[in-house]
């Protein structure tokens, strides 16, 4: 860490700007950390960019030649958070977030100064020249920006050239704007703000489409809280990695988030912050109340909490955490589910925010993230966040109402309105009928399996057993083993034991049971969810 | 076979029956009486009768389970069969049942009513083999579980189902039986007190066909009325004694079942008059409403009775009732034919006279214990009520004796008549004697009569089947002889406490041949002849009561014993039977309920004796003096076999003097 912040401010005072950005660009596509999600990555990130007194313009883009992709959308996301922070908060004025315009004030600024905003802009129109003149050069060597395609290796250079120029006047513009926030208050759709916007996107597309090595990491995110909403950006990266053209399902499941559904803010009237899946599946404990931003020790979140302001450099702040801030807290903060097609995204059509952290990261976990954690009772329950499943041990063996299906529910009268709801199901009654075996060890549990699954399939009287794992898959709505559907609970392995009516063809005046099961496991998916969700946190 | 039969008879021509084919012999037999005796007799003709009877028999209730296997290879077309006197059907009953390829094709109900030890198991294959299987009776399978009602949900042809007070099953098992049985007509869940509203509700959700339901006194709510109304044939619904159901629950009737026929919402204390107006708007066709110990009638809802324009049987018993009320029920419901106001407080003479003169079609009429009417009401009734065949008037003791000429006068079609604990006298009775049509005549605690009344009946009334004169006291010999002579098809009698009843009038008695029932308690003249002479000529005699006839002894019990071979229960109580008698007793192989308390010539061996050798033996009460003297293992295995113990420890009481009884006790009620 040390290092890498040295390493950062020997580079930063050394070389003049348009070489020094080209030349040190180059290392950044090389392959990103290979464990982003890895805490010791964002520390060491965080801590720079934080405790760093950014002196002159070549630092940042110094800086910014060691973002990765990912940082790369990361660092917009926490600043433009905290530009829309100001309005409510002029006094926490926060130097994380003016970085880059300290090429002309490093002092704080108290409101838009427009001889900063001129200065800033004419440093820009001279960095454009220059721009202009290099591509001036390479036209009027080549004749023509059609012959870009021979495989010279000069013209690999010049083209890489002019991107990363191209880069860092994007970069500049965007805090440039960023500038101009405090000043327009709340009103986002300001023509203001929005025009940078606008054409950076512009240019972003431009860039994306025509760069070699360039495109993943330059299209900026400019919906982000301060900018007004950019519905359909094609080619958007998505910061998890998925590709925006990726259908992905509404998730409608019940979920411990959705107890803010009912407040109903809004568009606008609160500020919505979007962590990285990083950031959510980080470990972390600490989240900063202003950018959001997750640490495993709140040492590092004081740590972090000084690139926001002077005033949490005090030895006060850093001893005593978060003790005035809850007071100066006023605005309100929603986040945003990564996932991009996720009702929690807010680029949603029906975007419902999420209300707090805790909230992201239970959400991420159980609606984009594998089931890691499997309950050791049953070993059939799969769960992606600890809580729940310590919810689920608690319960686990008690799930007695079972159908013939094999699905377990906690509470009778869900079961009762399953059985109404599909033919053929039936309420599972173990025959010896010894009131509840529930609370049996583990040795029931593996003898029983088998004999759950043959009933639950036969009982569908279905083609293949193939159909049935599509709809059994279909019905989990995850990719989870159908095994697991079935409950070890109550049955037998000897012959009179769980269902005998199996055996033969099983009420068969529902014949169009099976087609009627096919139609509505679309509609299953959901409820399961909610039942299943319901009962971890029950 | 007939082929066969012919030329056996052409060459032995002994037997002129084989000329007869087959068919006619089952035309015959579809005309014998229900009487299983005649079938019995009829099959003891000749082998082809035998055989032939064997063939034809539909329906057949066996005395024990361990014949089963020969029963059931001697009629292979059962379609009915009766186990309500075998109080052990274990599963391998029910497995060798459902076994035998005929039976299980042709069986289409069976009885378990009465019946133990059966589980699941033995449930499971019944369901599963006897195909055709419509109709179940569980009733009283208080052991039955879940897993039971699962075991019959594979019926899948079942359309009725009665299991009350299966208490063990619950909503799990109703859900399964739903589900299971989707052609279920009726279903009967009273008192199974596992059922709520998920499991009933689910019965109507699946169950479309359901004709009839039944689910009083269960634990359900309101919540599950709404798809019960929805059923669209449901035409009998059984709501009594269901206390989560109130007037809102109601609410859901307004939308309404049309096929409604009959509804019970007796017993339902939660029920209030608001929610009568919704019952009777939503189902417009109801025939019988059964409101009885529910709500008050008033005149407003009496009002909102109006729109039931067919209503037919309109039952309040128990109800608190206004004269206004019962005014304005006499301006509607001009259909009424059956009315019964048992038990209601606050009927007078003048809301009933003019409840009665506006309903002239009445045919049935209750007003027990309608104690403040008089005469005028009688008057009433019997001038406006021309057809009526029933009148239950037990305890309306204001009534003057007089009153019931003018009932014999002017009801000519009375077929039930109680006039238990009234002032009727002689004349009232000679009067009474006029509806030549009564079959049932209750005159017990009626002090006022005596032989020459009930001459009159005797010579009058010859279709009379059932008589009650407890503590009749005034009547004697005479009376009963005449009774005995005038009514040939006599059945049922009591004549307990008449104290000067005596041997000759029981040897009158045994001329109805048809008798099945007599009870004589506290006749201290009769002696085992009398008892002899039943037995020896009345073979139909099922309930035999002797309690406190002191002079019946072994000499009566051994003819009993020889000839009552249909004898299902009998007191002896209190009379002189020792270890003889009630050893010969217990061949009676029919024998299911012995009460024997205060036999002073038992001994303990004699009473564990007779008690393994009764096999039938479901219900016995004993003294609990017997409890420690005989081995516990005895008693476990006779429960084991269906017998239940009921074990009593009262002091032997003093007879009151008859005569004066109803006035002792009136005042030991005030």
């Amino acid at each position: 860490m040390k290092d890498l912040k040295t390493d950062l401010e020997d580079n930063s005072h050394a070389e003049a700007w348009a070489i020094s950005s080209a030349q040190n660009r180059f290392p950044k596509h090389a392959p990103p950390d290979p464990d982003p999600s890895s805490s010791s990555y964002t520390g060491d990130f965080a801590l720079p960019r934080n405790l760093q007194k950014w002196e002159d313009p070549s630092s940042i883009l110094n800086y910014d030649t060691l973002r990765t992709q990912q940082t790369y959308t990361e660092e917009f996301g926490g600043s433009s958070g905290t530009r829309s922070a100001h309005p409510q908060n002029p006094s926490v004025r926060d130097h994380g977030g003016l970085q880059m315009n300290d090429i002309i004030e490093i002092n704080k600024i108290l409101e838009w100064d427009p001889r900063t905003m001129l200065n800033n802009l004419s440093f820009l129109e001279q960095k454009i020249h220059q721009l202009q003149d290099m591509v001036h050069l390479i036209v009027g060597r080549r004749g023509g920006p059609a012959t870009m395609g021979r495989p010279d290796e000069l013209v690999a250079q010049q083209q890489q050239l002019v991107t990363a120029d191209l880069t860092s006047i994007i970069v500049q513009l965007i805090s440039t704007a960023g500038t101009l926030l405090p000043s327009v208050k709340n009103s986002l759709s300001a023509v203001g703000p929005s025009l940078p916007d606008q054409q950076l996107r512009q240019l972003g597309e431009i860039l994306s489409s025509s760069s070699l090595g360039m495109d993943a990491a330059l299209p900026p995110q400019p919906s982000d809280g301060g900018g007004p909403k950019v519905p359909d950006q094609p080619n958007q990266v998505d910061p998890c990695g998925h590709s925006s053209n990726e259908h992905v399902e509404d998730h409608e499941s019940k979920e411990e988030e959705d107890l803010d559904d009912g407040e109903n803010l809004p568009p606008g009237s609160y500020e919505i912050l979007q962590l990285e899946k990083e950031e959510i599946l980080a470990p972390h404990t600490h989240f900063c109340t202003i950018c959001g931003k997750g640490f495993k020790r709140d040492a590092n979140l004081r740590m972090h909490m000084r690139g926001h302001g002077d005033e949490y450099k005090t030895p006060e702040a850093l001893a005593k955490p978060h003790k005035d801030m809850s007071s100066e807290a006023v605005i309100i903060k929603r986040y945003s589910c990564p996932y991009l097609g996720c009702k929690r995204n807010k680029d949603h059509k029906k975007f419902q925010p999420l209300k707090t952290i805790l909230c992201v990261k239970n959400h991420y976990k159980r609606t984009h993230c594998d089931k890691r954690y499997t309950c050791s009772r049953c070993n059939t329950k799969k769960f992606s966040v600890m809580a729940d499943l310590k919810t689920h041990e608690k319960h686990c063996g008690k799930d007695k109402w079972l159908c013939s299906c094999g699905t377990t529910f906690s509470r009778k009268d869900k079961l009762f309105g399953h059985i109404a709801l599909f033919q053929g199901h039936t309420p599972a009654v173990p025959l010896d009928d010894t009131k509840g075996q529930v609370g049996a060890g583990p040795s029931w549990i593996g003898e029983t399996n088998e004999d759950a699954q043959k009933p639950g399939r036969a009982s569908f009287s279905l083609g293949s057993d193939g159909e049935m794992q599509n709809i059994m898959a279909s019905v989990k709505g995850s990719a989870d083993d159908p095994a697991s559907y079935f409950s070890p609970l109550t049955f037998d392995s000897d012959n009179f034991g769980g269902f005998p009516e199996f055996g033969r063809p099983p009420f068969e005046d529902s014949e169009g049971a099976f087609s009627f099961l096919i139609q509505g496991s679309r509609n299953y998916p959901p409820k399961r969810g909610g039942e299943s969700s319901s009962n971890n946190l029950s | 076979m007939k082929k066969q039969k012919m030329s056996s008879s052409s060459t032995t021509s002994g037997n002129p029956f084989d000329l007869l084919s087959d068919e006619i012999v089952f035309l015959v037999l579809d005309h014998l009486s229900p009487n299983p005796l005649d079938s019995k007799s009829f099959s003891l003709v000749c082998k082809s009768f035998y055989s032939l009877e064997s063939l034809h028999r539909r329906s057949l209730r066996p005395l024990r389970t361990q014949h089963l296997p020969s029963v059931l290879s001697r009629y292979p077309n059962l379609s009915l069969l009766d186990l309500s006197l075998c109080p052990r059907v274990p599963d391998s009953s029910l497995h060798l049942l459902s076994s035998s390829p005929s039976l299980s094709l042709s069986l289409r109900s069976i009885d378990l009513s009465r019946s133990r030890f059966f589980s699941a198991s033995g449930l499971t294959s019944l369901a599963l083999r006897c195909i055709n299987l419509v109709e179940v009776d569980v009733s009283n399978a208080t052991e039955l579980r879940d897993a039971g009602a699962a075991a019959l949900a594979q019926a899948k042809n079942l359309e009725r189902l009665r299991m009350s007070r299966c208490k063990m099953v619950t909503d799990m098992g109703v859900g399964c039986l739903a589900v299971g049985c989707r052609k279920l007509r009726e279903l009967v869940l009273k008192w199974c007190l596992g059922v709520g509203d998920l499991g009933v509700g689910l019965v109507a959700v699946k169950c479309k066909e359901l004709r009839t339901l039944d689910v009083s006194y269960l634990p359900i709510s309101n919540k599950c009325l709404p798809s019960i109304m929805k059923l669209p044939y449901l035409e009998d619904l059984i709501l009594e004694g269901c206390y989560g159901i109130d007037d809102d629950g109601l609410a859901a009737l307004k939308d309404g079942c049309h096929s409604l026929k009959s509804l019970d919402i007796s017993s339902c204390q939660s029920i209030s008059q608001v929610g009568v107006p919704s019952i009777t708007s939503g189902s417009t066709s109801l025939r019988h409403l059964n409101l009885s110990y529910c709500i008050p009638v008033t005149f407003a809802l009496a009002g909102s009775l109006k729109r039931l324009s067919v209503l037919q049987t309109l039952k309040l018993d128990g109800c608190m009732v206004t004269i206004s009320g019962l005014k304005a029920l006499g301006d509607c419901c001009a259909s009424l034919t059956e009315l019964s106001l048992s038990k209601c407080a606050g009927v007078t003479d003048e809301g009933l006279s003019a409840l009665v003169t506006k309903h002239r079609q009445l045919k049935k009429l209750d007003i027990t214990c309608c104690r403040k009417i008089t005469d005028v009401s009688i008057a009433h009734i019997s001038r406006s009520c021309t057809e009526l065949t029933s009148l239950r008037m037990e305890s309306c003791t204001l009534v003057p004796k007089e009153a019931f000429v003018l009932i014999g006068q002017r009801c000519p079609h009375l077929e039930e008549l109680d006039l238990t604990d009234n002032e009727i006298d002689d004349e009232g009775l000679e009067y009474i004697s006029r509806c030549s049509r009564i079959r049932v005549l209750k005159l017990g605690i009626c002090l006022n009569i005596t032989d020459k009344g009930l001459s009159c009946i005797g010579g009058a009334c010859p279709k009379l089947i059932e008589l009650d004169l407890y503590r009749s006291a005034g009547v004697t010999g005479v009376g009963i002889l005449s009774i005995a002579r005038g009514c040939p098809s006599l059945e049922i009698i009591n004549v307990s406490y008449c104290n000067d009843i005596t041997d000759a009038s029981l040897m009158s008695l045994s001329k109805c041949s048809s008798l099945n029932t007599l009870e004589c308690r506290g006749c201290p003249l009769i002696t085992s002849l009398g008892i002899s002479a039943i037995a020896v000529s009345c073979r139909k005699l099922t309930k035999l009561d002797i309690k406190k006839c002191g002079n019946i002894d072994d000499t009566g019990m051994i003819p009993l014993a020889h000839y009552s071979q249909n004898l299902r229960q009998i007191n002896l109580s209190y009379t002189s039977v020792t270890d003889v008698g009630l050893l010969s007793l217990a061949s009676v192989s029919c024998l299911q309920s012995m009460t024997i308390l205060h036999l002073k010539g038992l001994t303990a061996c004699g009473l564990a004796a007779a008690l393994l050798t009764c096999g039938g033996l479901t219900k016995v009460k004993l003294q609990s003096s017997f409890r420690s003297m005989l081995p516990h293992l005895l008693f476990d295995h006779l429960e084991a076999r269906g017998c239940t113990f009921h074990w009593r420890n009262k002091v032997f009481q003093a007879e009151l003097d008859p005569k004066c009884w109803k006035i002792q006790l009136e005042e030991q009620m005030q």
